[in-house]
């Protein structure tokens, strides 16, 4: 049987977090940005199956299940974005898109 | 054997999403991000989370992959901006993040998540029916949300993505008010249904 712990699980769980956190910050590509977004909810999903396991609970994996749904309805809104964003400025690179910013 | 398979799993989904996060190339980039995501379905298939394991698969690294994989084609993502450490702000990223680590860290040595050994715990996730009953009894009204939501966000989608040229604009502007009354005229049909 798994002898694997809590612990370790949402340590890994933290892990992917982190790292889908850093590459939103330090990529400055708006997809790479989004794909590091969707690798940080996945962090977010692997600590709801696994606290739900280790209580005994269904209510995380429902949860999932929830998130599952939200997740590819904001993936659909979003990659529509960044092609409507491509189309009027050509490029989709955050250090470009300055118009804010100045 | 297990215990093999799980650190397997794991240390698999940190190199590939560290791969996704890091890649100059937005091809291997999206190639990472999908392994990474299988990694983490076999993690739940031990976790006993096996309709989760293959809805992520199906939804995630089918669906969502496959958009990301034809949008990097569509507009021609060759060579994206290499991450780099410089600047305030990276700095502060790097700070935030082994932070975040570091908490959890100190959480998880003290052994304040301590929990029973996971032979004493039932699995619910591996059974089918136990999903059915949550979703249609306990969380039947948040059910009925996500399918709204999901009707808007398609809408959404296809406004989004509707051409806006200089000529044609007052008609795509025309068919974004169509499409609103259309989404205003099935509200109020759902509404009557309710009632």
């Amino acid at each position: 049987m798994i002898t694997i712990s809590l612990n370790t699980l949402v340590l890994l769980s933290t892990a992917l977090f982190a790292i889908g956190f850093l590459g939103v910050l330090l990529r400055k590509n708006t997809l790479i940005i989004y794909m590091s977004l969707e690798i940080m909810l996945v962090a977010a999903i692997l600590a709801l199956v696994v606290f739900s396991r280790f209580n005994g609970t269904m209510d995380g994996n429902v949860f999932v299940f929830f998130i599952l749904t939200v997740a590819a309805a904001e993936v659909a809104v979003g990659l529509a974005i960044i092609v409507a964003l491509f189309r009027k400025r050509v490029t989709i690179e955050v250090d470009e898109l300055n118009a804010l910013k100045h | 054997m297990l215990d093999t398979l799980f650190i397997t799993f794991a240390t698999f989904a940190l190199l590939f999403a560290l791969g996704a996060v890091l890649s100059p190339n937005a091809i291997n980039a999206a190639l990472c991000f999908l392994l990474c995501l299988v990694s983490v379905a076999g993690l739940f298939v031990l976790l006993e989370a096996y309709l989760l394991a293959v809805l992520l698969v199906l939804v995630y690294a089918g669906a969502v992959v496959a958009l990301f994989l034809f949008i990097i084609m569509l507009l021609d993502l060759k060579e994206v901006s290499a991450w780099k450490l410089r600047g305030v702000s990276a700095l502060a990223s790097v700070a935030g993040a082994g932070l975040l680590v570091a908490g959890v860290l100190a959480v998880a040595t003290r052994g304040q998540l301590d929990s029973l050994p996971l032979a004493a715990m039932p699995a619910l996730g591996a059974d089918l029916k136990a999903y059915a009953h949550a979703l249609f009894t306990t969380y039947l009204l948040p059910v009925q949300l996500m399918g709204f939501l999901l009707l808007i966000a398609m809408l959404g989608v296809i406004v989004l993505s509707k051409k806006f040229t200089a000529d044609a604009a007052g008609v795509a502007a025309g068919d974004g008010s169509a499409a609103q009354a259309n989404l205003g005229a099935a509200a109020s049909t759902l509404e009557e249904a309710r009632k």
